[in-house]
């Protein structure tokens, strides 16, 4: 264990050096800022299916994102081989690269007056998953679906188990002297089983994601949830087109928030491109509505004591009680808008900054998902839904649905094949209940909602 | 590239017997197969935006996968180095899926060879002169696109290219090598009118160079037409809800075949016995007018390999004939398992991913119909040619798409533009339910991706016109 601990230490510190080498060298080929992000993943996965192993898989995966500054002019570049003499290549290229991208006045650095040097901590890392030897993460998998398998009759077939850990490890520098780094630990177990009858068969899938293995569904629960959900869905059918109320599950419920994500990133806020642009300060959703973007949740999935660019994060207000209080930002989209970054820069994929969530969700409410269902007299519970079909420039949304019609408060029958519409505005008023049960399964979450009512269009 | 030899042999030293020695380690506990896929991958990626360069990107990406099967049951490692050592390693951590001894004997690896079949172009120009050319073009599309209507407020313009040097080498003694390039340029506009916004977009691309960027593919052209469609939607007015009569336009449209069809025949869902398609070969699925096919052949095509991802010579591979379902998309493990012929469908994102059975380009042979008269023969319904996306669940077999340009058929004459809208409809049925197929089959433009587990491919799809008797369109007016 102790040995275990300094490989760890050692690690973060081999990351920080060549940050800073990396920094240096910007420094020294004429760069005017820079910054560099770098990130280790030591991850582990295994797939089962009908009680055998299907995949095993394994690896260390490491990434350097670098970001340069000549003047106001800006280019970026990324890299899995962090080897010195590719990297100080990669380092001149990028810069020049630089010289011929256009000035844009609201580029740079984050201001200096903005980091910081001492950090909460957030309770992102669980070292105990290292005890967990590959046989005993395999057996979470074999135990998982074996749950699912023996959980209903009708579940005969499986698209299989997964169990996914993965610690990583990141270490940011910029050459206004920050320099800093953070670790933690995520796992995933997920089961998709299938069930069939006369009229055909149906999957539905169940996951638990956790920083802390304490925290973690066990297998059996996983298993057995994923059964239910599948198993629910026989003997869908689709139903005549009307306009009803719809209630949303909690993992549904989170892609709406997803779409609200997007309309409040300062990117699509400067462009224009948001149904939510010029609304600070409005009433844009029912009051109960409260809307956080929190990255100091202890243990969040989404939780990092700075982003991607150095900035210390926070707990920002969306919205509160209905009311749109802020939009998100990096440093270039809280310049463009005269505003404060808010911990929200992300380099996800290319190493250029774009706006990403925290922890971002829907305060719950004080209704139970069963008192939120006998509400409806007639109505859909949606448990899945398909498609790309929202624009969040004019917030219309249309998406294939898979759920449950629901009769003087009880589920009467499965439905599938139809779609639901409206116009995310209207929905975000709309919101009639908000559950208690908020469902943490990545960085964004939401409880149970009930809207009013959408177009559910069938036969 | 006739004659040359692959990056990893000239520029890293990787020999043919670095190769047997790395398959050996990765067959040291037994097991029935395994391969490594050798990556080297440059991409450059420039945007414009508010009528400046923001910014351009290098990215690099080197490593190894190594995959040993045993049975069903495969193990995967990867290194991000080419480090002799670090392979090493990964070949033992993914050995450990087998669990009897080495079989022994010596994996006998033949001198890499350059699979060209002549489906990509690849024009050799300085790197200095080429950011200058990609520049130029981002420009020409912004200007374009300002210059079309006033009310056009944004454009986003993005260049994205991708060079990737491929190397095979298996323990049965295949060891092959390629070079892909793969360009796309996306033009995004807003138009604004009265406080009221909306988007149009438009893109292409394919398996080539700079030189893609010409006739229909022009950046003025793409420019002109996601303009085009972003004033279009100002005066759309919300779309029908129920089902209806719909004619597909020609070329992106296909993407319903991609969903419908082609995700549901990928070998991997049939051989678990999970599609909604599982055991329906030789069985009729649709009108006879309907032939689909995947040909991952086709010159430059975003979706064309001259080999798959397990190094296997992609096909023409036909999946309904005359309504009647033909075959499933294979990889190496699939139809080893399923006793099926190759079909060169095994791909990946790249080397730290597992090759599946995946799409290349998927598209409806054309009919006779002549367009114009399928559109007149149409009472009341839908005309949608241009769709956002879509998605299926391969069990149920229930697929959507959804249209971001579509129009209302009223007595066979096109009417008034709609507002965005999600088909939905029901995979193994949806071809019976096609009573026309027009004579003017087109691919799309390339910019297809499509995504399976977690990973992302380029893909292309195409389609003629075809009308289909009744499908379920998901908007908000009664």
């Amino acid at each position: 264990m102790q040995a275990r601990q300094g490989a760890a230490i050692k690690k973060m510190h081999e990351l920080k050096e060549i940050a800073e080498r990396v920094i240096k060298r910007a420094n020294k080929r004429g760069a005017s800022a820079a910054d560099v992000m770098l990130r280790e993943d030591d991850t582990f996965s295994v797939n089962v299916r009908m009680g055998e192993i299907e995949t095993l898989k394994e690896a260390i995966s490491r990434s350097l994102l670098l970001r340069v500054f000549v003047g106001k002019r800006t280019a970026t570049s990324h890299t899995s081989d962090l080897s010195e003499p590719l990297t100080d290549k990669l380092v001149d290229e990028t810069i020049e690269m630089a010289r011929l991208t256009s000035e844009d006045h609201s580029g740079g650095l984050p201001e200096q007056s903005v980091f910081q040097s001492e950090f909460p901590d957030l309770d992102l890392l669980d070292r105990s998953w290292e005890n967990l030897k590959p046989d005993q993460r395999i057996d979470l998998a074999l135990r998982t679906e074996a749950a699912a398998l023996k959980a209903d009759k009708a579940i005969v077939n499986s698209e299989g188990a997964a169990f996914e850990y993965a610690r990583s490890r990141v270490a940011l520098a910029n050459s206004l002297g920050f320099l800093g780094d953070y670790e933690g630990t995520v796992a995933t177990l997920v089961c998709v089983p299938v069930a069939q009858c006369n009229s055909g068969m149906q999957r539905d899938h169940w996951m638990s994601a956790a920083r802390h293995r304490s925290q973690l569904e066990s297998p059996e629960e996983v298993g057995k949830k994923a059964a239910e959900r599948a198993a629910r869905r026989l003997g869908a059918r689709k139903i005549p087109t009307c306009q009803v109320p719809v209630v949303f599950d909690p993992l549904v419920a989170r892609s709406l928030l997803g779409h609200i994500f997007e309309a409040v990133a300062g990117g699509a806020i400067y462009r224009r491109g948001s149904f939510l642009v010029d609304q600070i300060g409005q009433a844009v959703a029912a009051p109960g509505v409260t809307l956080v973007d929190d990255a100091r949740l202890p243990a969040g999935l989404g939780s990092a004591p700075f982003d991607d660019e150095g900035v210390p994060t926070q707990m920002t207000p969306i919205i509160e009680n209905g009311v749109l209080r802020n939009y998100l930002h990096s440093a270039y989209t809280a310049r463009k808008l005269g505003s404060r970054p808010t911990g929200n820069g992300s380099r996800a994929g290319s190493g250029v900054v774009t706006i990403g969530p925290t922890n971002f969700y829907l305060k719950g409410g004080s209704q139970t998902p069963e008192e939120i269902i006998a509400s409806v007299k007639a109505g859909l519970y949606v448990i899945e839904l398909i498609g790309f079909g929202v624009n969040t420039v004019t917030g219309d949304y249309s998406r294939g649905a898979v759920g449950l019609w629901i009769e003087n408060g009880k589920f009467v029958h499965p439905v599938q094949e139809v779609t639901i519409a409206g116009n995310l505005r209207g929905m975000l008023k709309n919101i009639e209940m908000i559950g208690c049960d908020v469902t943490f399964v990545g960085s964004i979450a939401a409880p149970t909602l009930k809207i009013g009512n959408m177009v559910i269009s069938g036969a | 590239m006739e004659g040359s030899k692959s990056t990893f042999l000239e520029n890293y030293n990787v020999t043919s017997s670095d190769l047997e020695a790395y398959l050996g380690e990765a067959l040291s506990r037994g097991g029935d197969y395994a391969d490594l896929y050798f990556e080297y991958r440059i991409t450059h990626s420039i945007v414009l935006e508010e009528q400046i360069i923001k910014s351009a990107t290098k990215g690099i990406n080197i490593g190894v996968g190594v995959r040993v099967v045993s049975g069903e049951k495969t193990g995967y490692a990867y290194s991000d180095d080419l480090n002799r050592e670090n392979i090493i390693k990964a070949a033992r951590t993914a050995a450990f899926i087998a669990s009897s001894s080495a079989q022994g004997g010596r994996i006998g690896i033949p001198n890499p060879l350059a699979q060209d079949r002549g489906l990509y172009s690849v024009p050799v120009v300085p790197a200095a002169l080429e950011i200058t050319h990609k520049i130029r073009l981002l420009e020409e599309a912004d200007q374009a696109a300002r210059a079309y209507d006033p009310r056009i407020k944004q454009v986003q313009v993005s260049y994205i290219d991708e060079t990737k040097h491929v190397l095979i080498a298996t323990s049965d003694g295949r060891c092959a090598w390629d070079l892909q390039p793969l360009v796309r340029l996306n033009v995004m506009c807003i138009a604004e009118e009265n406080g009221q916004r909306q988007s149009g977009y438009q893109g292409g691309g394919g398996r080539r160079a700079l030189d893609a960027f010409t006739g229909e593919l022009d950046p003025k052209e793409l420019a002109c037409e996601s303009a085009r469609q972003a004033i279009l939607q100002l005066r759309a007015i919300d779309a029908p809800a129920g089902s209806m009569e719909v004619v597909l336009g020609p070329g992106w449209p296909g993407i319903l075949l991609h969903e419908a069809i082609g995700h549901g025949l990928e070998a991997d869902f049939n051989r678990k016995k999970t599609s909604a398609f599982s055991g329906l070969i030789g069985q009729k699925v649709g009108s006879e007018l309907c032939t689909v096919v995947d040909d991952g052949t086709i010159p430059f095509r975003r979706g064309s390999l001259n080999m798959d991802d397990e190094g296997n010579p992609t096909h023409n591979t036909v999946l309904i004939e005359k309504g009647v379902l033909q075959g499933y998309l294979q990889d190496r493990l699939s139809s080893k398992l399923m006793n099926s012929p190759l079909t060169g469908n095994g791909r990946r994102q790249s080397y730290d991913h597992i090759p599946m059975p995946r799409m290349t380009n998927t598209f409806m042979m054309a009919g006779e119909s002549a367009p114009e008269d399928i559109i007149k023969s149409v009472k009341k319904g839908l005309y949608a040619v241009h769709f956002g996306g879509g998605q299926v669940d391969i069990t149920s077999g229930k697929f959507v798409f959804s249209a971001s340009e579509a129009y209302l058929i009223e007595d066979g004459r096109i009417t008034a533009p709609l507002k965005g809208a999600t088909l939905i409809g029901d995979g193994p049925t949806v071809l019976r339910q096609v009573t026309a197929v027009g004579n003017d089959l087109k691919l799309d433009h390339g910019v297809g991706i499509c995504g399976k587990d977690g990973q992302t491919i380029p893909v292309s799809v195409g389609l003629p016109t075809i009308k289909i008797r009744e499908i379920t369109v998901g908007g908000t007016e009664k």
